[in-house]
């Protein structure tokens, strides 16, 4: 990883123990675009899940919106969406899906969510501690259904995940999540949660016209 | 004679009703020396998971150590046990990561999955997979064994009964044998 004449790290310690460019890069993921995920798991095991949803801004009408995917898969039963640089989610999604084969080739089994996730933020860790190479400037929610039910996680540039109930990251996550933490309850359906998402994007990101139209979608 | 024979060994695993036998032998021999009379040849890899190893001893010995040691980070990571379907894909796994210099060792496999279904399977020492509904088997004795069972098994046996028909099974063959015997060893979950 990294040139062999960069064999020191990028990333230091400041005077006040901080990684600075890990907090950066939490900045380069806090002007992203927002996005968020809810996790469902109500009485009827049948109708439980995890919503994820984020903001699609293309830079003009001229660009052809169905050539851009901001929500990936990663496994048949795990999907992932970013804030912060896409280019370096296209990266991270790139290796999780190799990782995830990989498990599967050895064990015949499709990974659980909670290794892929460990076996991702352990990748982002990497590139603040290796040579020659910088943390990456996305954070990523991954949402995915093993044996131990619907599972969203967030990780960060640092390396660092946790595990949420409904969580939001990008711009405007602090209204985003405010709002979610009133909207959420524990006994929510699959189609409340969408409706919630859209809700919540709503707060300061999409236009009155656009709302109705995902509503209606929805109904 | 064939590397595999040096040693001598006969294994065999049977299903029943919401369990399963695994025995082996105990011979441990040098060519037709009789070294040790209670060597093992079943390893326990969790309460409901069991591996037997046949073949050259020192490579059994090994590969055990090795699948202890897979098994043991696995549990600490996912914080569960391993299903037999999954370990049995993990062993053919290592066993063909030497496919150009092989473990000279034949495992049986039997253990407890999902609601206690019972599972067995055997692979070759490159880990070409063989699953069976009813039994496998292993070792030099192997041709006497596969008769025995053929005739001697029963579906959905009892436990009780279960043991017995695996220790019948097992003492006829190894005593047309000359690699194995000297008594056995019977594991029933």
């Amino acid at each position: 990883m990294g040139d062999s004449q960069y064999s020191f790290s990028l990333t230091t310690f400041s005077p006040s123990g901080k990684l600075v460019q890990i907090e950066h890069a939490l900045t380069a993921v806090g002007s992203g675009q927002t996005s968020l995920g809810i996790k469902v798991i109500p009485v009827i095991a049948a109708a439980n899940g995890v919503v994820i949803a984020t903001e699609k801004k293309l830079p003009s009408i001229l660009v052809d919106e169905t050539s851009v995917q901001k929500i990936q898969i990663l496994t048949p039963n795990i999907g992932v969406v970013y804030s912060g640089m896409g280019p370096d989610s296209r990266v991270l999604v790139r290796k999780s899906r190799k990782q995830a084969e990989q498990y599967q080739r050895l064990y015949k089994e499709p990974i659980p969510v909670t290794q892929l996730v460990r076996e991702t933020a352990a990748v982002m860790q990497e590139f603040t501690q290796s040579g020659g190479v910088r943390p990456f400037g996305v954070s990523l929610l991954v949402a995915g259904y093993d044996d131990k039910g619907p599972q969203l996680y967030q990780v960060d540039p640092s390396g660092s995940y946790f595990s949420w109930k409904a969580s939001a990251m990008g711009k405007n996550v602090s209204n985003a999540k405010a709002f979610l933490e009133k909207r959420y309850t524990d006994d929510m359906e699959l189609d409340d949660a969408v409706h919630t998402a859209i809700l919540t994007l709503k707060e300061g990101v999409l236009t009155p016209a656009e709302i109705e139209d995902y509503l209606q979608e929805v109904e | 004679m064939s590397i595999f024979e040096y040693n001598g060994s006969a294994l065999v695993a049977m299903v029943g009703k919401n369990c399963f036998a695994i025995a082996s032998d105990r011979r441990l021999g040098v060519q037709l020396q009789t070294v040790a009379t209670d060597f093992q040849r079943i390893f326990k890899i969790h309460d409901k998971l069991f591996v037997g190893l046949s073949g050259l001893a020192t490579d059994a010995q090994t590969l055990y150590q090795r699948l202890v040691f897979r098994h043991k980070l696995y549990q600490l990571r996912e914080e569960r046990d391993m299903k037999p379907e999954t370990f049995a894909s993990l062993v053919s796994a290592i066993l063909y990561e030497k496919r150009f210099g092989p473990y000279f060792c034949q495992p049986v496999i039997a253990g407890l999955g999902d609601e206690d279904k019972p599972f067995i399977c055997t692979m070759d020492s490159i880990g070409a997979k063989e699953l069976a509904k009813d039994f496998v088997v292993a070792g030099t004795a192997s041709e006497s064994l596969y008769g025995a069972c053929e005739s001697m098994f029963k579906p959905d046996m009892e436990p009780e009964e279960l043991f017995e028909t695996i220790s019948q099974a097992l003492l006829s063959s190894v005593d047309r044998d000359c690699l194995s015997g000297w008594g056995g060893h019977v594991y029933v979950v």
